[in-house]
């Protein structure tokens, strides 16, 4: 059978189709956009018109995706770890409605913050909601579980989550595919109150989930994804958590363990494989790509000497994700020392590029900021984030999406003034709507750039549900028409841009400035550059 | 067999077009390959790598483990040196000279260029050059590739098909274009490798 070359993230979007859902839902983030992005390319998921549109945010798409499982339907939420925050109030009472149709909550980690701004690991919140987690080790892993991840999530009428990693998120393996299921059809739950979670009715469905938990268990117990190595020498056991068991692998090429081995690929852990681990081994190493959630578990809060060892004793360090040579030293095996990187080898941190949109907002903010004082300016997460670096240093904060217009807010009831927040349009839409309205409520002296490019750019430019709508919204949710204002960022226009953020922060209430002009990322896409085009066939 | 290697640039140069190619070339060979990617944050102009492992036994770790790759392959000179820490004390290091200069503290290039000639297996070519000279002035990074080429362990024939799967849409003038950028690259190196 031919193999398909796929990230670890595109598996998970394969083993979804095929495994016949019948829509996908979620706002980009890495390393979790590629499994959207798969399944808007897909041939049969278009033949099939499964639903692949973007969603507003993480909160509404993973609504929807529970709204397509309550009428019957297998549905897939995606999301990255800090997306799962944002989604957490659905999330979370996901699991206590439980499913009707199939239902996966695919979570992509980023430790190590390649691409983020924290490192926290999605499993706490699978644990959190009590429901089973999926964690692949390999690319054939994360198509196998999201494959068989409906099935599990239709017979125990709970949400599954898969839970990957950046690293097997964004590397790319040979996957063999199994037969194209049929989509569900529709059909309304059994028990029609079932998602109605009343005091009453959530009591009697909590109590069913509880109940549900020792069937997990079972389950995780029976997983074939759970896989046991014997071996005789029990000085240590290992116990090796989704991709951490391929860079323990790794350091065996043999493919042969000296010490027992648990492979541990599905959740709630399942107790009489752990129990027997450490049962028979003196010390267990426990390794996993994220926080040391199991090693928490099987170490307890009291017993501090345990024999259990990972990240919380030292023997792996405490932050970051793993590598082989992480889990070689922590074998206590040699590790290979490459040469040095030489002195002259200048750090390059990301910037924005050439001819970006967001390059001449900062330059006429900075002038105009001259103006008013430093440290007022409240930014938000996106290319324009980019800003807080040299030559611009505009921005003093960038904590979650949409949190700049809203800490804004509260600076100006501090006596902040001006109060600025920049904020993209993608983020905007995202999590920035309901914080404009709270300062129109008020009147809040804030003054508001929306850095328009047309685009999600940071993710790679997938469509922004800003676009062609902006002044709408921000006039619908309250702010004067005349404090709307709309600017071309070109260096041509650099005088007028400062006149017009000079006008709207003397303003005291709300206004809005929106510099509009289109991401050149998305602009040399549609001119359709071979070198892009490479990149579109690779990706 | 195995080739572990470290491709490395800067956002946007496309390194990902060369882990295309090796990739078609490896599944023609019916080899095991993983190639672990940058996405997101450092693509806008930053440091990007990608760990291409191939392999005729299964492969294990998506990451190359330090002081194991076999080749670096830059298309940027000052990005080769920054993987060094994976290079093996036998790999090759073979790299771009045309620099990329976005920063304000780029090193100077004679000092530069000194550092690449102090590895014993190193080849530095002026890709950007060549391919101007073969007249596929955008095929500098399949240059790249044509010069790393004898030191992978992948016949040559099947990384020129690899091009011709990945450029076919494009149709067969580029295609041949690729193909004569590769056969440039492989010269240079068959010319200036001292094994
Ligand atoms: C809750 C959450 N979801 C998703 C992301 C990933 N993310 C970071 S920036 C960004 C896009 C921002 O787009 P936009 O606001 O339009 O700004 P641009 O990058 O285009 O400048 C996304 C989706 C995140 N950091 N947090």
């Amino acid at each position: 059978m031919e193999k398909l070359l796929l990230l670890g993230a595109e598996a998970i979007a394969q083993g979804a189709i095929d495994g016949g859902m019948s829509g996908v839902y979620a706002y980009p983030g890495t390393p979790s956009t590629e499994i959207t992005e798969y399944v808007q390319h897909n041939k049969i998921a278009l033949e099939r018109k499964l639903h692949s549109q973007w969603s507003a945010n993480e909160k509404t798409a993973m609504e929807a995706g529970l709204g397509m499982s309550y009428a019957g339907k297998r549905a897939m939420v995606c999301m990255k770890h800090v997306g799962l925050n944002v989604a957490a109030d659905a999330f979370i009472n996901s699991a206590i409605t439980g499913v009707n149709g199939g239902l996966i909550v695919a979570v992509a980690d980023d430790p190590s913050m390649h691409s983020s701004q924290n490192e926290q690991d999605s499993r706490f919140f699978g644990k959190f909601a009590m429901i089973p987690i999926f964690e692949p080790a390999s690319q054939q892993e994360a198509y196998d579980m999201t494959y068989e991840a409906f099935e599990l999530s239709e017979k125990l009428k709970i949400p599954i989550m898969m839970r990957i990693t950046t690293r097997l998120a964004h590397s790319r393996a040979g996957i063999e595919t199994r037969p194209l299921k049929q989509e569900n059809k529709l059909k309304y739950p059994e028990d029609p109150v079932q998602f109605v979670l009343l005091p009453s009715n959530a009591r009697k469905r909590y109590k069913g989930l509880l109940g549900l938990q020792s069937l997990m268990e079972q389950e995780a117990d029976r997983s074939s994804f759970n896989t046991y190595y014997p071996a005789r020498n029990k000085s240590l056991g290992i116990i090796a958590c989704g991709i951490a068991f391929n860079y323990l692998m790794e350091n065996y090429p043999e493919r042969k363990f000296p010490h027992p081995v648990l492979q541990l690929g599905q959740y709630p852990l399942p107790f009489s494989k752990v129990e027997k681990i450490v049962n028979e081994c003196e010390q267990v190493l426990v390794l996993e790509d994220g926080y040391p959630l199991v090693e928490e578990m099987l170490k307890g809060y009291l017993d501090k000497n345990s024999k259990i060892k990972g990240r919380l004793d030292g023997t792996i360090p405490r932050d970051g994700e793993l590598n082989p040579d992480i889990v070689a030293k922590a074998l206590g095996k040699e590790v290979k020392f490459g040469m040095k990187v030489p002195d002259i080898v200048a750090n390059r941190p990301p910037e924005l590029c050439a001819g970006c949109s967001h390059r001449d907002i900062y330059n006429a903010l900075n002038e105009t900021m001259k103006e008013f004082g430093k440290q007022k300016v409240f930014s938000d997460i996106g290319c324009y984030t980019l800003g807080a670096l040299p030559p611009w240093n505009s921005i003093n904060s960038c904590v979650d999406m949409g949190a700049s217009i809203t800490m804004a807010k509260g600076a100006a009831d501090a006596g902040v003034h001006p109060a600025i927040a920049v904020i993209g349009d993608s983020t905007f839409t995202h999590s920035g709507m309901t914080a404009l309205l709270d300062c129109v409520y008020e009147n809040t002296p804030v003054t508001v750039i929306i850095s328009d490019n047309g685009t999600t750019g940071m993710t790679g430019g997938q469509a922004s549900h800003a676009t062609g709508r902006l002044e709408e919204i921000c006039i619908g949710l309250g702010v004067k028409p005349e404090h709307v204002r709309v600017l071309t960022p070109l260096p041509k226009y650099h005088d007028e841009m400062v006149n017009v953020l000079r006008e709207e922060m003397l303003y005291e209430g709300v206004s809005v400035v929106i510099p509009r002009r289109e991401c050149i990322q998305t602009l040399a896409r549609s001119k359709k550059d071979v070198k892009v085009k490479v990149e579109e066939v690779v990706k | 067999m195995k080739s572990d290697i470290i491709l490395s640039g800067v956002g946007g140069q496309g390194i990902l077009s060369i882990a295309a190619v090796v990739g078609m070339a490896a599944l023609e060979n019916h080899l095991y390959l993983k190639q672990a990617e940058v996405h997101g944050m450092s693509q806008r102009g930053g440091a990007v790598q990608s760990h291409l492992r191939i392999s005729e036994r299964e492969i294990a770790s998506d990451l190359i483990p330090e002081g194991r790759a076999d080749i670096i392959i830059s298309v940027e000179p000052m990005e080769s040196l920054r993987y060094l820490p994976w290079l093996s004390e036998s790999g090759w290091l073979v790299t771009n000279t045309t620099p990329f200069v976005n920063i304000t503290d780029y090193p100077d290039m004679k000092e530069l260029l000194a550092e690449i000639e102090k590895l014993p297996h190193h080849i530095a070519i002026n890709a950007d050059d060549i391919a101007r000279q073969v007249k596929s002035p955008r095929s500098s990074n399949m240059v790249m590739l044509g010069a790393a080429s004898p030191f992978l362990d992948i016949p040559y024939q099947s990384l020129e098909n690899g091009i011709k799967k990945i450029f076919e849409r494009k149709g067969e003038k580029i295609v041949q274009l690729n193909i004569d950028a590769l056969k440039a690259g492989r010269d240079f190196s068959e010319v200036h490798k001292k094994l």
